[in-house]
Formats: C-alpha cells, sequence, structure tokens
C-alpha cells in the first residue's frame, strides 16, 4: 500500500469495503441460505409422501365427498364433491364474517362513545364491559355462549316465543320467512339500480360544484331509490308476497328463516369480543379530536347529537379506520373457531371433515392457507385505497 | 361623615344552595345533567338491577363450596359448583404432573418471577445481568427443571404437563422467541437491501394474513412431513413453533412501529461517529426503539396469553382444556358444573391479562413523562 | 402520530404504519413474490413426477427398485427398521385416544388403561419383556394417522377403524383386529324413539375425521331419511352437545356410546337404539413397508388371542409351561422358537400374557359386563364361542 501512495497512484479500495458490494453478497447470501432451507423442506416433503405412498395432488377436490353439512348457502349434497364443500365452507365464513362486523361495528361505536359519556353511570358500565371482554380469551367466550347458555335453552317443544312467530330453544332461532311471488330477482335488480342511481347522482351533484344543499337533497332521495321504487314496483306490477311461519313438525321446527345455535354463538361472541377493541379505537379517536372542534360546534349553536354526528365523527374516523380495518380482519381471521364448536366454516369443514376423509394435509392446508392470505390481502389493499382517498388533504 | 361603611374583614362566606352541594350536586351533574342523562341512567339503573342479584345469587349465596363429589352440585337450585374447582385445583395448575415432582414446576415459576420482577418496576439494579439471566440461563433451566432426564431429575412426558403450567410455558416461550426475531424481522423490513426487506415482508405478511389455528394445525399435521425421515418433533414443541412464528410476525410491527419513532437525527449522529450497523442498532436506535414500544410488547403478550387457549383444539391441554376435559369426568357431572369451570378460567385468565395492561397503562405513563421537556 | 398510539393500545397492529407502508414500490413485486412463493412451496412436491425426484435421488432408487437384499445392506436403510429404533430408545411409542374409558383412558395421575393401551403394553412386553416400557401420545382423530407416517409414534392403537382407503392412500398398514365393532346411535328415552328408522329429519351429533360421519350419509339416504349433522373435533364436545339437547341423537361406535355414555349428567334417561349401521372393525396400525415390525405387532395381537383360546391367563401362565399341550408350549416360549423368526425374545408371549393378560381378560378389564361399560363380548367371542376372534396358529 505504502508503495502505491508512493507511487502517486490512486488508492484502490478493497471491494469488500464497497457498501454496493457488500450489500450486494450480503443480499445473495441470505438469497441462497432462505433458497437452500426452502429446497431442503421440499425436498423432505416430496421424499416423505412417496416414502409413505400417501397420494397427492388436487384431484381429490373433484372426489365425492360423501357427508353432510349443516348450513349450506349453496345448493349441498352428500354426493356433491370435496371442491363443492370448499366452497360451502368458504361462504360460512363469509357470512359470520360479514354479520359479524355490522353488530361489532354498531356495538363498538356505541360503547366507545359511551365509555365517553358525561353519565357517570353509562360510562362506568362501559368501562367495566370493555374491561372484562377484552382481557377473557375469545374461545372461552365462545365455549360459554355455545355450551354453558346452551344447556339453559328449552328443547324445541318448551322453545321460548314471542308472538308465536319467533322461536328460541336449543335448535336455534326460528322466525317468520317472506316469500315474494314471482320474480323475487326483479325487486332486486331494481333496488340495485337505484342504488346506482343514487351513488350516481351524488357524483354528478358533487362534480357540478354546488351549493351544499344539494348534496343533503341527494341524501334524501337515495332512501327513496333504494327501497321506495322496489315498493312501487312491487305493488304496480301487483306481486304478492306470504309469510312463512315456522312450525314444530316432527324433531324440531321447519319452514321459516333460522340460524343454527353454532352460527347465533360465534356471531354472539366474536361481535361481542371485537366490539370491545373498537370501542377503545373509537374512543382514542374521539379523544384525538381537539376539543375546540366540539367547543366552536357548540359555540355554533349545534345541539350535542349534531357536534358528535357532523363534527367529531367524520374527524375522528380518519383515526378510527385503520385500526378498525385490523380488527375487521381479526374478526375475520378469529371466525376459524368454529372448529372448536362445530360451526361449518372452512377451516371446520375443509380443515377439519375434508383433511380427514382424504388424509392429504399438504394440499388442504396450502388451500386453507391461501384463502385466507387473500382475504387478508385483498382487505388490506383496498383499506389502504380508502385510506388514500380519505386522506385529510392539507395545504 | 362618620355614616359611611367600610368593611374591614371580609364577610363570612355563604354555602351555595342544599341542592348544588355534595352528592345531589355530584348525582346532578354526573347522572341527570339533561334530560336524555336522566333516562340513560334509570336504563342503567335497571340493567344493573335485573343482572346483578341474580349473579349475586349464583356466585355466592346459592353456592356450593364444600363437597366430597358432584352429588352436592346436582340438587335443585344450586348455584356455582365452587366444590369441583376445589377439588380439581392442582389438576388445573398442574396437568397430570406428578405429584411428588410438582416442585419443579413451583421452583421455575419462582425463578422467572425473580428473573422478571427487576426489570418491571423501576431501580438501580444492574439490568443487563437480569436480561442475561431471563435470556441465557433461564431456558435452559427451565427445559432441564419441567422435562428433567438429567441432574438426577426423573423425565416428565410433555403429554402429561397441563393446565396453568402449559399455559404459561407455551406463552412465555412465544414472547421469548419472538421478540429477537421480531427485531430482526423490523430490521429487515425496514432494510435498505430489496431482497432482505422483501423476504420480510413476505414473512410477516404471511403469518399475519392467516388464523393461528391453521398454523397450529399446519404445525401439528404438517410439520412432521418437513422434516427427515426419523427425525420428529415433541407435540408441544411443534406447537410452541407454531406459536412462535405466529407472534413474531406481530412483534416485527410493534417493533417496526418503535424503530420509525426514532428520530432520524440519531441514525444519522450514530453513523457520522463511525458506528457500523450493528453497533448503530444495538447501542443507539434499538434502546430507544425497544423502550418506546414497551406498552405494545405488553399488549402483544395479552393477545399472545389469550391465545395459547388454541393449543387444545389441537389436543394440548391448557388451562382452559383441561378445566373442560373435567366436565366430562362422571364423578363431578353436575348442570353447573361446565358454567363454573368457565366462570373461573375467565377469571384466572381475566386476572393475568387485566393486570397486564394495567402495567402497559402505567409504562405509557412513564414514557410520556420521561418523554416530557 | 396519535394513530399509532390507538394502534399500540389495541395491541397487535399498528395497522396505519402498515398500511403506509404498503404504499412502498416493493408492495407490489412483493404481493406477487408473497403469493408465488406459498402458492409454489406447496404446490410443488405436489406436481413432481416420481420419476423427477428419484433422479435427484439415485442412491434411495436403487435400494428401492433392488427391493429386499438391498435393505439389508444398504446403512441407511437399516436404520428405518422400526424395531431397531424402539430398541435403541427402549420403548414402544404408541397414539392412543385422548380419553376414551375402556379403550384408552389415563387416570388423574397419568396412568393409561383399556383395551387398546393393552395391545401397546403386549406390544412392549414382547419385545422388551416388559410391559411397562410403552409411552402414549394421546391424539386426535385428525393427527392420528401423520403422527404415524411421520414416525412420531410407533404403532397406532386408537379405535381406528380398517378401511380400504385408509390401509392403501395413507401409506398405512392394519395389522389385525382387537374389537370388532359397528356404528350405533344413542337417543333420549323420553323421545320415545324404538328404531334408527324413526328419526327422520332428526338432529345428529357425532365426530368430525371418523368414518361415522359418512356411514351416517349413506344410511338416511339409502333409507331415503332427511337428517342434519353437527359435526365436533373432540369427542367430549359431541358429549355436551348431546347433553345440552343440541341433538337428538348421538352416534359413534357401538363400544363409544357405550364409553360416552358415562360422561352425561344422567345416563340413564338415554338409550342405544339396537341398529347397528356399518362394520366397524378397529385394530393397530403401523407404517407401510416394515413387514417385520408389522408382523410383531401383529402377533402380538394374536398371541393374546391365542391365549385365551388354550385357556392360559396371567394367573396360570407359569404353571401351563409345564403343560403338555404343543400348542400352548410353543406359545410360551417352551418349544421352538417363534420369537427368534420375529427377531424379538423367544419368551416373547410368555411376557404378554403373564404381564399384559390374554385377550379375554384384558376385554373384561376394559370395557366387559363387571366395568362401568358393562358390554358383553358378542362379535368379540372367541370364534369357538361363536365369536370373530381368530388367531392363527402359532407354528
Amino acid at each position: 500500500m505504502k508503495d502505491n501512495i508512493q507511487a502517486g497512484k490512486p488508492l484502490a479500495p478493497n471491494p469488500l469495503n464497497n457498501p454496493k458490494v457488500r450489500a450486494f453478497v450480503f443480499q445473495l447470501a441470505v438469497l441462497t441460505l432462505v433458497g437452500v432451507a426452502g429446497w431442503a423442506l421440499i425436498d423432505n416433503t416430496v421424499t416423505n409422501l412417496q416414502r409413505l405412498n400417501i397420494a397427492s395432488g388436487f384431484g381429490f377436490l373433484d372426489n365425492t365427498a360423501g357427508f353432510g353439512i349443516v348450513q349450506t348457502l349453496v345448493a349441498y349434497s352428500e354426493q356433491s364433491s370435496y371442491g363443492r364443500a370448499l366452497l360451502v365452507g368458504f361462504l360460512n365464513t363469509l357470512l359470520v364474517a360479514a354479520i359479524g362486523i355490522v353488530i361489532a361495528t354498531v356495538l363498538g361505536f356505541t360503547l366507545g362513545i359511551a365509555r365517553l359519556s358525561s353519565n357517570w353511570l353509562v360510562a362506568k358500565l362501559a368501562t367495566v364491559y370493555i374491561e372484562t371482554v377484552r382481557n377473557v380469551p375469545l374461545l372461552l367466550q365462545l365455549f360459554f355462549w355455545y355450551f354453558a347458555v346452551l344447556r339453559t335453552l328449552p328443547l324445541p317443544r318448551e322453545s321460548h316465543s314471542l308472538f308465536d312467530m319467533f322461536f328460541v330453544n336449543n335448535r336455534g332461532v326460528f322466525m317468520p320467512a317472506v316469500h315474494v311471488e314471482g320474480s323475487s330477482l326483479l325487486l332486486v335488480g331494481v333496488a340495485l339500480f337505484g342504488t346506482v342511481v343514487a351513488i350516481g347522482l351524488r357524483y354528478f351533484i358533487k362534480s357540478q360544484d354546488l351549493p351544499s344543499g344539494r348534496l343533503v337533497l341527494a341524501g334524501r332521495l337515495a332512501p327513496v331509490l333504494i327501497f321506495l321504487l322496489p315498493l312501487l314496483v312491487f305493488f304496480v306490477a301487483g306481486m304478492e308476497f306470504q309469510v312463512e311461519v315456522p312450525a314444530l313438525r316432527g324433531f324440531g321446527f321447519r319452514g321459516g328463516w333460522s340460524f343454527i345455535p353454532e352460527l347465533v354463538a360465534l356471531v354472539l361472541s366474536l361481535s361481542i369480543y371485537t366490539a370491545a377493541f373498537i370501542a377503545e379505537n373509537v374512543r382514542s379517536g374521539i379523544l384525538s379530536v381537539s376539543k375546540g372542534q366540539s367547543e366552536a360546534a357548540r359555540a355554533l349553536g349545534l345541539p350535542p347529537g349534531r357536534v358528535l354526528r357532523l363534527v367529531v365523527i367524520p374527524q375522528a374516523l380518519r383515526v378510527v379506520i385503520p385500526p378498525l380495518t385490523s380488527q375487521y380482519l381479526n374478526l375475520t381471521k378469529n371466525s376459524s373457531l368454529a372448529v372448536a364448536i362445530a360451526y361449518p366454516d372452512l377451516v371446520s369443514v375443509f380443515s377439519g371433515t375434508v383433511l380427514n376423509q382424504t388424509g392429504q394435509a399438504v394440499e388442504v392446508i396450502a388451500i386453507t392457507m391461501t384463502i385466507y392470505l387473500s382475504m387478508s390481502l385483498l382487505i388490506s389493499l383496498f383499506m389502504n385505497w380508502y385510506n388514500r382517498h380519505m386522506a385529510l388533504v392539507e395545504r | 361623615m362618620s355614616d359611611h361603611f367600610v368593611r374591614t374583614q371580609s364577610s363570612p362566606t355563604l354555602l351555595p344552595p342544599s341542592s348544588r352541594l355534595g352528592v345531589l350536586q355530584w348525582m346532578r351533574e354526573n347522572l341527570f345533567s339533561s334530560w336524555a342523562n336522566g333516562l340513560f341512567t334509570v336504563a342503567g339503573l335497571y340493567l344493573l338491577t335485573l343482572a346483578f342479584p341474580p349473579i349475586f345469587n349464583w356466585a355466592f349465596l346459592s353456592a356450593v363450596f364444600t363437597g366430597q363429589d358432584g352429588s352436592v352440585c346436582r340438587a335443585d337450585g344450586v348455584g356455582a359448583c365452587w366444590a369441583f374447582i376445589d377439588a380439581k385445583f392442582n389438576q388445573f395448575v398442574y396437568g397430570r404432573y406428578p405429584a411428588g415432582e410438582q416442585w419443579r414446576v413451583d421452583v421455575t415459576a419462582l425463578l422467572g418471577i425473580a428473573g422478571l420482577a427487576p426489570l418491571l418496576v423501576p431501580n438501580r439494579l444492574p439490568k443487563q445481568w437480569f436480561v442475561g439471566f431471563l435470556l441465557l440461563v433461564f431456558p435452559f433451566l427451565a427445559f432441564v427443571l419441567l422435562y428433567g432426564g438429567t441432574a438426577g431429575l426423573v423425565v416428565v412426558e410433555t403429554s402429561d404437563w397441563g393446565g396453568l403450567m402449559v399455559t404459561l410455558v407455551v406463552a412465555v416461550t412465544g414472547i421469548a422467541a419472538s421478540l429477537p426475531l421480531g427485531v430482526f424481522l423490523a430490521l429487515g423490513r425496514r432494510s435498505k437491501m430489496p431482497v432482505i426487506r422483501i423476504l420480510s415482508i413476505m414473512f410477516i405478511e404471511l403469518w399475519r394474513g392467516v388464523p393461528l389455528i391453521t398454523v397450529l394445525f399446519m404445525a401439528s399435521v404438517m410439520l412432521p412431513l418437513f422434516l427427515p425421515e426419523g427425525m420428529s418433533f415433541d407435540k408441544l414443541l411443534r406447537a410452541l413453533i407454531g406459536v412462535a412464528l405466529f407472534s413474531s410476525a406481530y412483534m416485527a410491527e410493534v417493533v417496526r412501529g418503535g424503530l420509525a419513532s426514532v428520530p432520524v437525527g440519531q441514525y444519522e449522529a450514530a453513523k457520522a461517529l463511525g458506528l457500523t450497523y450493528p453497533q448503530m442498532m444495538s447501542r443507539i436506535v434499538l434502546p430507544q426503539a425497544l423502550t418506546t414500544v414497551i406498552p405494545g410488547i405488553v399488549n402483544n403478550f395479552i393477545g399472545l396469553f389469550k391465545d395459547t387457549t388454541l393449543v387444545l383444539v389441537i389436543g394440548l391441554f391448557d388451562l382452559l382444556g383441561i378445566v373442560q376435559s373435567n366436565f366430562t369426568d362422571p364423578a363431578w357431572i353436575s348442570p353447573q358444573t361446565s358454567t363454573t369451570g368457565y366462570v373461573f378460567a375467565a377469571f384466572v385468565f381475566w386476572i393475568f391479562c387485566f393486570s397486564m395492561s394495567r402495567y402497559s397503562i402505567y409504562m405509557e405513563r412513564r414514557l410520556e413523562t420521561d418523554t416530557q421537556r | 402520530m396519535s394513530g399509532s398510539a390507538a394502534g399500540g393500545k389495541i395491541g397487535l397492529l399498528t395497522a396505519l404504519e402498515g398500511i403506509n407502508l404498503m404504499n412502498s414500490r416493493f408492495l407490489p413485486i412483493s404481493l406477487a413474490l408473497l403469493v408465488g412463493l406459498v402458492v409454489g412451496f406447496f404446490l410443488y412436491p405436489i406436481f413432481v413426477t416420481p420419476a423427477d425426484v428419484t433422479g435427484d435421488q439415485p442412491t434411495e432408487a436403487i435400494t428401492s427398485i433392488e427391493g429386499e437384499p438391498a435393505v439389508s445392506v444398504l446403512p441407511v436403510v437399516q436404520n428405518r427398521s422400526t424395531l431397531d429404533h424402539v430398541r435403541e430408545k427402549g420403548f414402544v411409542r404408541c397414539g392412543v385416544s385422548q380419553g376414551l374409558p375402556g379403550f384408552s383412558n389415563p387416570n388423574d395421575s397419568g396412568n393409561w388403561s383399556g383395551i387398546d393401551v393393552d395391545v401397546c403394553r403386549a406390544v412392549a412386553a414382547a419385545i422388551f419383556g416388559d410391559a411397562r416400557k410403552a409411552k402414549f401420545t394421546p391424539l386426535s382423530a385428525k393427527e392420528r394417522f401423520t403422527a404415524l407416517q411421520s414416525g412420531e409414534i410407533d404403532v397406532l392403537t386408537r379405535n381406528t377403524t380398517w378401511s380400504l382407503t385408509r390401509d392403501t392412500a395413507l401409506g398405512l398398514d392394519f395389522v389385525g383386529i382387537n374389537y370388532y365393532d359397528g356404528q350405533g346411535f344413542m337417543v333420549r328415552k323420553e323421545l320415545g324413539i324404538k328404531s334408527v328408522m324413526e328419526l327422520d329429519g332428526a338432529v345428529i351429533c357425532t365426530n368430525t375425521g371418523t368414518t361415522t360421519e359418512l356411514n351416517v350419509a349413506d344410511f338416511f339416504r339409502s333409507n331415503g331419511l332427511t337428517y342434519s349433522i353437527v359435526a365436533f373435533e373432540k369427542s367430549d364436545e359431541v358429549v355436551a352437545a348431546y347433553d345440552a339437547g343440541r341433538c337428538d341423537a348421538f352416534t359413534t361406535d357401538m363400544s363409544g356410546l357405550y364409553s360416552e355414555r358415562l360422561k352425561l349428567a344422567n345416563m340413564n334417561d338415554h338409550m342405544v337404539l339396537p341398529e347397528v349401521i356399518s362394520k366397524e372393525p378397529l385394530g393397530p396400525v403401523v407404517r407401510q413397508g416394515d413387514d417385520q415390525w408389522a408382523d410383531i405387532v401383529r402377533w402380538s395381537l394374536f398371541a393374546m388371542i391365542e391365549a385365551e383360546e388354550l385357556g392360559v391367563t396371567s394367573d396360570n401362565a407359569d404353571d401351563m409351561r409345564g403343560s403338555t399341550n404343543p400348542a400352548i408350549r410353543r406359545l410360551l416360549g417352551v418349544e421352538g422358537a417363534f420369537g427368534q423368526n420375529l427377531g424379538i425374545p423367544n419368551t416373547w408371549a410368555y411376557a404378554i400374557v403373564t404381564q399384559v393378560g390374554n385377550y379375554g381378560q384384558s376385554f373384561e378389564r376394559g370395557v366387559g359386563v363387571n366395568t362401568p361399560l358393562g358390554i358383553p363380548r358378542g362379535l368379540n367371542q372367541l370364534w369357538k364361542d361363536g365369536g370373530l376372534q381368530y388367531s392363527p396358529p402359532i407354528r
């Protein structure tokens, strides 16, 4: 080195001291390591599957399932395929998640606002609820609602009933169903049309930059378009509807709409549990809105309800929505606890029964994980978009 | 001239009107401040009178506290069957761990508490010694004590472990393994090297995107197929691996929050001083980042502690699992057994989680005051 | 960063930051890679054809093609012998149920008992001359086959039904039948039902991952009856749900019904219907491909049956060694070297009979009429008494 300096040549840097080279080498090493580890895993799995003579491939999805499922949203029978059973389980998961999210949101917002209420008793009751529910495992609550509460419900013959139309017993909750004569699809179509028009109108008024009073008008027109329009069609077309009341026949109630106890228990525990977390998000969201905002609103003469609805909540929502999303995601993932109480969701039907019947653990678990993963990523992406859409545009 | 009057002393203050005093005023302000509020109060009170007396009656007045078997709980109108808890208490804590060896579990727990306590309370003791003990010595000691096989201790199979002990083993192992893993993943996710970052993101999002139950199913039915022939893991160990992978992803996200909260100036100053990346991270950035996220880590631990109940789905007997498996003991079957058991388990979990959440809030307050100038 | 504070408060997710980071330009790449990697990882072992893989591992290919002679030559393969592995460990590890009284059930101090446990103990006695050298791993219905395939357990003695799929597609071998069973139904007496045919429209509870779920479907379909099925992961949960009145009937193997009946709040309120709707031969299972090990387990079970047929019990086995009956002398290892052929001591059967007892003793101790289960021998009588239990001659 000394020679170099004496010769007046520039100092040739050791390539290992070049950050770029080092980063490249390091990344290459990690990639190789991960690759080798992954290869070893795959290699082991392949060898094991062959050595043990375990069937593999996705052909089993077309085989006849041969087992029954207690709740199916699409046509399914014992002769259907395993693939169909997968679809049934997936839809049941979506059903629980959808109902659970709605109830948890309503309950969570109520509790979050109640916890900040100026009414001492209401605030304390909300606090007790939140602190109790949050600190007890969900699975335990699920078992409690299913096994301990189910035990106290009567047999179908001695059901609790309301107006002889709604029944509760240890086989579930039963309520009258409304069947529309003729094409009920038409009504759904009209309602969808109304929704589209309402949304279009709102965007049109917004794009015209008209005074905000028109926007309120669009808001008021929406329910007319969505609900009254189908009703109008219904009467004009002279359609008739029938109410089917559940009736005790044989072992239980037949007819009407029914919710099996597993669904009720799962939805109850999921939404009660998640509501406690949502309430905390809502509370911190509201606290994040500066006090001056509500004071100014009150100074303008807005009554307390409107202060909350028009000033505080819209601002709090920006803070609330990101953690709210993760709560929705958690709820969806937690719905997999269904397997503990035999609600036929994705995990219970597919990773449970189908895995057992076929013995093809690798394929079954892979499909299950891929479905959950895609659901999570989709929701994340959607919320990412929504968040950017809602973000405060600062000057 | 002398008829004007100048007061030389202040007059005694008058009390406010009685309706503005004490309890009444408090009630006016806090319970009946408006028409609607009054309505809420009445509704709340009604709810209380509806719920409280039956619960009190069930838990205390008509409860059974002592008894040799379930026959005492089978009578009509009997409330909680606490005698069941009393009779099975040992099993709820230790599972089927042999009675003569249970001192080993106690010693392990005491060692753990002794190592942890000085870290939780602010004091001047040398923290690095306790951290070193907990991370390097304690796991080894705990394994030797609980499993045995060396030092003249009888081997106790993990299939005999159960109850609160398994709950704590799973939760503590999960958090201890996920903390270092989580730190590396968080650093990886913030790395400037694309390969490292993408691999970290993939790992984190993969585990966060799937439910713990499928991870546990995978660990219990698929992990054995991943291993070379003849190698197999203990069932509890498989569950622990699943829990550790799962919670490290969540831990990484918490730590990342902490890393983001360290001002850029700190990084720049460290680099300007000529510190290498490991030096910068271990001496400057991580100490600050980890301190700010202590509440987050504790919250993570609470979540993990509650999630340990899921191991019962793959056939391990944690606290909830062992309580539940005792419901079918023919000697103790009664209409109240299951409700009592669930309430007891809920209470135990609640005590743990609630105290941890209080601790987390306490730390949060302390950190807030620490950073205020 | 109020958002991150809120996120921290709810615990696991600091979603705000999570979403912000997803904005990075690496998002599409990493998402695509993530999904690709996961899918690829799981799909790889499934789509690779056997030729590809054996090509990678020539040594293994040779051993499997050359067949038996190579087995004894290559040390790699020798390590695979289950017997050697068991000898090395010093104990036999058996997969058992998570608690089925009479078959495999632990008491409060963790000691297992039951007829399945006895089979395992017999194997231990045959190999080591010590029935205590058996360890038990409780397994759910879902885990049992994987545990055996992966080598976690040496033999599965967990009331497992022998069926063609399980014997072929799972890489397993059934080596015998230690209990001839059939599927039955239990109902509440107050329903006044006398036959399975009256269960039209009933709700039925059972275990998931068992053949019972499929049998119910077959039976009801072939008889034109309707039903709905609630399938639980664990048998304790089935019992709890049935006891809580969730179902009209509880179905599983007849022996299981007798066993689970003990867990009901009031077992005298329930009755087992007379019909048996399926054949359920329950027996021990081993991995495919280790014939020596399969023989040891098979003949351990046969030795118990043979001992009963010859009138050898744990009490009189020592006296019987002096018997003049050549069959007894062969069984007890006085004549011949049958253990040697199996690769175990010649006193193998003597050890089984003295330490575990003969089949009849094991049956009466575990599930017989004098136990709480009170199951009569029925099909499990010896062949000469009109039952199905029959051992090939030991000679």
